[in-house]
């Protein structure tokens, strides 16, 4: 049955329905309403579960390495300067290979102080060894939790993974959602049993110092892990369609790609807004399509080649700033196509930094310079968008 | 698909209101969307609130700039918000005041409503919130969402005599713009 419901309460209780043992959370706009409608459902003991107050974030997924080398299914959320703070300890995460699952609540990064949603906070992980999905609405976050659950848990996999999701954008908005139906997620969600669990009666280390005749071969072995999980994203993706009915096309979706000369590239909340620009562009004749990042990392490099080849010009719109360079997805995206037979311009544009509104007049402008570069070429190839020159 | 635009002052529920309208037209069989201006909420500054109803899913998820209807909860925004920028002419903007249509000079082509929504709120709410009366007041100008299920709504986040009180101004404010 569907429901309009605050995207955090959803979230909260698609947690619910995983059944984590030990939940971990600590408070930060916008993320809290996700932690206090967990701390309600514990408390009304609709979900059984140990659940830890801490004192910062930093203590949250801490704690969490503690439970989850124990046995136990885990979960935390958090977002910017808290995600900021955790930075080591995510590290420890996935070097002990615990399949956490977070919810990532993007937001901008201080200075100078903003609550607002871009991408800054995920993308400054990237390379902490945890599978990175973003979510387009919020069905899409609900429905990716127990997925991550059964991707991380998986014994051939063994990496915490966090589902993305637009802080504010998704976290706070009202709109009609269908719940997860808990009988099938126990279907689909097996119990965390792992192989390997601290165990007094059988004494193990774990996360412990190594020298450097191990040490590669420990990243070595992360590395093949998440690059297995191209696979595994997949076929859960397909499993789960098949028992609850919704689907979001694995790695990377595509829409109104047929014949498109000009496809835009991007992930998170924005797309909703660029498929309604695109209907519109579409109208007017203008050969306009979409490919939708699912998964930033792993990289869906092949998928992304297969979905781009026929492109003329591509188009790359993300919220984040790798300052001194250019935005991350397109440095990414560039790298993955440059030994390839994919030669068509690609140009990138930040948008939406501190939570600038991203409306369909933008969308349209951007593909508007996009179909300059098919005849004029690139005048440039990444630009900060919407900059208020009164403002400098 | 419809846009609405709330402008109140925090504290106001500006944002609740938001919230009810869609909750009220996904009862009436309708997609739905709301979602607050995300500022840093304090008492008495300046908020917006936004909802959007469609016969089909929802995807845009930008701020509303050419809004179809305008709630404007406290007539003193007018002073400091434009709060009419971007309204569609054929569209509506609902004012809670008790100063006549004429002297509040907006700029705008649409049909302005007044009500006295304040005046309702202390008659059967005892307290000057207006937010649920604006509701009231927002169903019977434009006919959106259905007296029904803006009660549903209402009852849904506020049982009891608190519920009934508020239905009670909703009624009264529907009664009012139902000229």
């Amino acid at each position: 049955m569907m429901k309009v419901v605050e995207g955090s309460y959803a979230i909260a209780d698609a947690v619910r329905c995983c059944s984590p043992d030990v939940v971990s959370v600590y408070p930060i706009t916008p993320q809290t309403h996700i932690v206090e409608h967990l701390s309600e459902f514990v408390a009304d003991g609709k979900l059984d579960c140990e659940y830890i107050n801490v004192d910062s974030e930093f203590s949250s997924i801490s704690s969490l390495i503690g439970a989850s080398v124990a046995g136990a299914r885990t979960y935390t959320s958090t977002t910017s300067q808290g995600l900021a703070l955790m930075f080591e300890v995510l590290y420890n995460v996935s070097g002990m290979r615990l399949p956490i699952v977070m919810t990532t609540v993007n937001r901008a990064l201080s200075a100078p102080l903003s609550i607002w949603n871009d991408q800054q906070d995920a993308l400054g992980v990237r390379d902490s060894g945890w599978i990175q999905i973003y979510a387009e609405n919020v069905q899409e976050a609900i429905d990716l939790t127990p997925q991550l659950y059964k991707i991380s848990e998986d014994p051939k996999i063994l990496t915490p993974s966090m589902s993305c999701m637009d802080g504010f954008i998704l976290t706070h908005v009202y709109e009609p959602v269908e719940f997860l139906d808990e009988e099938k997620v126990r279907e689909f969600l097996p119990p965390f049993r792992p192989e390997y669990v601290l165990d007094p009666k059988n004494p193990k280390t774990f996360g412990a110092f190594t020298d450097p005749s191990w040490f590669t071969e420990f990243k070595y072995l992360q590395h093949q892990a998440m690059q297995r999980s191209l696979k595994k994203i997949e076929a859960v993706s397909k499993e789960f369609e098949e028992i609850f009915g919704r689907g979001y096309g694995g790695l990377i979706d595509t829409y109104a790609m047929e014949d498109a000369e000009v496809v835009l590239v991007t992930m998170g909340s924005i797309i909703g807004t660029i498929k309604e620009a695109i209907d519109e562009l579409r109208s007017e004749g203008v050969k306009v399509g979409l490919v939708k990042i699912r998964s930033y990392r792993p990289f869906p490099a092949e998928a992304l080649k297969n979905a781009l080849k026929d492109a003329n010009v591509i188009v790359v719109i993300e919220k984040d700033l790798s300052m001194g360079y250019e935005s991350a997805l397109l440095t990414d995206l560039k790298g993955a196509f440059y030994n390839s037979s994919i030669k068509a311009p690609i140009i990138g544009f930040a948008v939406g930094l501190g939570g600038r509104d991203v409306a369909i007049t933008h969308i349209r402008k951007m593909v508007e310079k996009a179909s300059k570069v098919k005849d004029v070429g690139i005048e440039s190839e990444f630009e900060i968008f919407d900059v208020n020159p009164e403002c400098l | 698909m419809k846009e609405i635009r709330f402008h109140g002052r925090g504290g106001q529920g500006a944002v609740t209101a938001a919230e009810l309208i869609a909750i009220a037209a996904f009862e009436d069989k309708k997609y739905s969307q709301a979602f607050p201006a995300f500022g840093v909420e304090r008492r008495g500054a300046p908020v917006m609130a936004f909802a959007r109803i469609a016969d089909e899913p929802i995807r845009v998820r930008s701020q509303i700039y050419e809004p179809d209807y305008v709630i404007v909860q406290d007539v003193t925004l007018l002073d400091v918000v434009d709060v009419a920028s971007g309204l569609r002419p054929e569209g509506k903007i609902i004012i809670n005041t008790d100063r006549n249509e004429k002297d509040l000079l907006l700029k705008t082509k649409a049909k302005v409503v007044t009500i006295d929504a304040t005046k309702i709120a202390l008659e059967k709410l005892g307290r000057p919130i207006v937010n649920t009366t604006m509701l009231g007041a927002f169903c019977g100008a434009t006919g959106e969402i259905s007296l029904e299920s803006i009660n549903k709504a209402i009852l849904g986040r506020f049982s009891g005599a608190l519920g009934e009180k508020n239905l009670n101004a909703i009624k009264t404010a529907y009664e009012g713009v139902c000229r």
